[in-house]
């Protein structure tokens, strides 16, 4: 039978309270039995089950979290064959698995060109975090709400999204359900139960509590999952999400996308604990750390943390650690601020090989389907690019409609104003790329 | 941060008990010092009323919200034991900790909290406990709230999202329990910022507020959570968002105002029409975003002449936009400069109140300037 630590509630708790002390084994444990237990009645209310101890002592772990793993990056299990996740068996579910992380990365190559040529104004890239999209994405239903932060674009096209949803996105034509009016990459389906990505870093971490709060109450068996980066938990909203989750016993999970910077910032600038798990108990919220680059291992701990979650009305907080191999952005030259070669090193262990070894030593992929799979993407990326080419940009009617359900007097006068100005001076503005309206 | 007390907060402040006491002399309305009687359309006068005071009429709009929308919930800090100024009295145990709770110290959570549950299509009463906390709010109110529509093409909206929040002036409270913070938000495409002035008006515009499908501000006027008190319809109604109210038809100055404010000026304009022998129209605009211009400018086109005042400081305060937009729609109808009466350009001060809001002598002086010029 697989095992994995934090199974059973009362496991949970344990393993939990166990790492709440990281170091807690040996010399402190001994420390800490030695403790006196409150009289009955007197413990302090805002730590009820702390005993009395003689012994000054800081506590100051050196312990750090341990990292899930399944998978070694030579895509050999590093588990015995009965301790497989049942997945591993699961060839469709597998191919899957490969063929969306490479979709995200071509994807991600096709458009990181094109916006070298001009072609789109902005583009981030997910090489190296492909196992942390299609692991999670995969361990989710339909019903679970997906709140984003930008790097995730493999959870999306996991669920269904289109290239020629992503291209209308990126080139904001008219068939993008975001009426062109955000940035590149900030994506959003209402179809797909995946809120549209906003800029503000961890704004979405509350609001995910709160998503998953109003999910409980609705009786539904769903969860809120919410991306983000190690940077964007050094954000105050990271710090209130967990806290209002635990203690308003909200279905969600925190996943953290820890890949070493947050743009040219390392980690050991970003914080000086044991990386974002070690915060989870803090919070009284059951923490895993995964390797991020075994897609086993992040599918394994996100499934068995929704249905902790659900169970139990509690969040779960998931670090996945891995390495952001591009840029931060297409506006970031990471050359500046990295290390020669480091890239390089991490692609050897990089998320797609991994599982690639293990399906191609399974028999279930070839160099040639490869081959195929990549021919074929392409092909479809540049029909799909071509068609948001082609097509124009969203009617000027939609610069105005949104802002509140209805257009307000104020926006009815400031449409009408532009509207004649646009009438005088519209030879100095490209107006041929917009639909054209269908107002009167 | 500092909170006061309840028991300091919620008194009436020695300020309002004078203007209280000045009411009583003039034998008018129980509102503090209002004497001219309004009857307000929206309002319903046929059916069952009930005399509250202002914070029982955010009790009751709660009531009725949490009474007739399951998906509603009530929460922000000490909301479940009812509020240190027992707004959400007795509603914990009436619909249950999960429907009114009381959340960890965060407004940025609380905010955020909020956002999230209202995306799910749950309607999210939350409360800030002093407007002068909202600030750490102020990026999930202003960037996500308010663009959560626009940005998502409309795929996306927390249009059941309410935040209340105690606001203004109170006798004694300082820079941080006193502030007025509606010009930030009036900045704001996408939110919807109300202010009323009393108990009727309180529960009319809460109900209209917790049921737009848009992101809705309310700030309370904490002064008048005890000191106002006047017959409350028990049924269920809503006052329109956006619509100011003439509470007094005048022909010679248009004095424009809202919240606690509207009673400073009726004292300011009874001093003045008595003194100067003029004929005020005052104006409660009610809503501050989006808000009624027409009636304000109709007004301003009949007098010739407007007084702006509020709380909050001058120097971008919104009685410049009122200003702003009453110039350019009524030139050739003004007859003076526009006069703006409001809090100076300095942080709230504690033993200064006095001479710090713009009281009715100030506001007196701000008519009279617009009337000789």
């Amino acid at each position: 039978m697989f095992r994995l630590p934090a199974l059973a509630p009362a496991v949970a708790r344990a393993a939990l309270r166990a790492v709440a002390a990281p170091g807690a084994a040996g010399a402190r444990t001994a420390a800490l039995s030695t403790g006196v237990p409150p009289a009955a009645g007197v413990g302090y209310p805002g730590a009820e089950e702390a005993s009395f101890t003689t012994e000054f002592e800081f506590v100051d772990p050196e312990t750090a979290f341990p990292m899930f793993q399944l998978m070694g990056p030579d895509g050999k299990f590093a588990v015995a064959d009965d301790q497989r996740p049942a997945i591993a068996e699961d060839k469709e579910l597998l191919l899957k698995m490969y063929k969306v992380m490479n979709t995200t990365q071509i994807m991600d190559t096709f458009m990181a060109k094109k916006q070298r040529q001009g072609a789109v104004s902005f583009i981030m890239t997910s090489y190296g975090e492909e196992a942390t999209h299609v692991g999670s994405a995969a361990a989710l239903t339909g019903d679970d709400v997906v709140y984003a932060q930008y790097r995730e674009s493999g959870v999306l096209l996991w669920r269904g999204f289109s290239l020629d949803e992503t291209m209308a996105q990126c080139f904001s034509t008219q068939a993008d359900g975001g009426k062109g009016r955000q940035m590149p990459v900030h994506y959003g389906s209402k179809a797909l139960n995946f809120q549209t990505i906003s800029s503000p870093l961890a704004t979405q971490i509350p609001q995910a509590a709160g998503a998953a709060y109003a999910l409980k109450r609705s009786g539904k068996d769903a969860v809120a999952m919410t991306y983000f980066g190690d940077g964007a938990a050094s954000e105050g909203d990271f710090h209130a999400a967990l806290n209002f989750a635990a203690t308003l016993e909200c279905p969600a999970l925190f996943f953290c996308r820890n890949n070493g910077y947050a743009i040219s910032t390392p980690t050991k600038e970003q914080y000086r604990g044991d990386g974002i798990a070690s915060r989870g108990p803090g919070y009284g919220i059951p923490t895993i750390r995964v390797d991020g680059n075994d897609v086993f291992a992040v599918y394994e701990a996100v499934a068995r943390a929704r249905t902790l979650a659900i169970e139990e009305s509690r969040p779960v907080l998931i670090e996945a650690m891995s390495f952001r191999i591009g840029d931060h952005s297409s506006s970031d030259d990471s050359s500046r601020y990295r290390p020669d070669g480091e890239r390089d090193k991490w692609a050897q262990v990089a998320p797609i090989p991994r599982l690639r070894s293990y399906i191609v030593e399974r028999g279930w992929w070839s160099d040639d389907e490869d081959k195929e799979l990549q021919d074929s993407l392409f092909a479809d990326l540049m029909t799909a690019m071509r068609k948001a080419l082609a097509d124009k940009k969203p009617s000027l009617d939609e610069v105005f409609t949104d802002v509140y359900d209805e257009l307000t007097p104020d926006l009815v006068a400031q449409e009408a104003e532009l509207r004649v100005h646009l009438a005088k001076h519209g030879d100095k503005y490209d107006l041929g790329v917009f639909a054209p309206s269908t107002k009167a | 941060m500092l909170r006061l007390s309840r028991a300091v907060c919620s008194m009436p402040t020695r300020a309002f008990a004078s203007t209280a006491v000045a009411a009583a002399g003039s034998g008018g309305d129980k509102l503090p010092g209002f004497v001219h009687k309004v009857v307000d359309e929206d309002v319903p006068q046929d059916g069952e009323m009930v005399e509250m005071n202002l914070f029982e009429a955010v009790n009751a709009a709660m009531d009725v919200a949490l009474d007739t929308d399951e998906t509603a919930c009530v929460f922000g800090e000490d909301v479940a034991f009812g509020g240190v100024f027992r707004c959400s009295m007795n509603l914990m145990e009436k619909y249950g900790k999960d429907r009114v709770f009381s959340t960890p110290l965060s407004e940025q959570g609380i905010a955020g909290f909020a956002i999230g549950m209202a995306a799910m299509g749950s309607t999210a009463i939350a409360e800030i406990q002093f407007a002068d906390y909202i600030f750490p709010a102020f990026d999930q109110i202003v960037n996500e709230a308010a663009k959560y529509r626009y940005r998502s093409g409309g795929m996306f909206d927390v249009g059941g999202l309410t935040i209340r929040s105690p606001y203004g002036a109170v006798g004694h409270g300082g820079l941080y329990h006193s502030q007025s913070p509606e010009a930030y938000f009036s900045h704001t495409p996408g939110l919807k910022v109300v202010i009323p002035r009393s108990p009727q008006q309180a529960k009319g515009l809460l109900l209209s507020a917790i049921r737009d499908p848009n992101p809705v501000l309310v700030f309370e006027p904490k002064a008048l959570y005890r000191a106002a008190n006047e017959p409350v319809p028990v049924e269920d109604y809503e006052i329109p968002l956006g619509k100011a109210q003439v509470l007094k038809e005048g022909s010679d100055v248009t004095v424009v105002g809202y919240g606690a404010q509207i009673y400073v000026l009726e004292q300011a304009i009874l001093m003045a029409e008595k003194e100067l022998g003029i004929s005020c129209e005052l104006i409660d605009l009610r809503s501050i975003l989006p808000w009624d211009k027409d009636t304000v400018i109709d007004s301003v086109n009949k007098t010739g002449r407007a007084v702006i005042s509020h709380e909050a400081p001058k120097t971008s305060g919104f009685a410049a936009e009122v200003s702003s937009t009453i110039q350019e729609a009524c030139f050739l109808n003004l007859e003076s400069p526009i006069q703006r009466v409001c809090g100076w350009d300095t942080p709230f001060p504690l033993i200064f109140e006095p001479v710090y809001v713009p009281d009715k002598h100030r506001v007196f002086e701000g008519i009279k300037a617009a009337i000789e010029f």
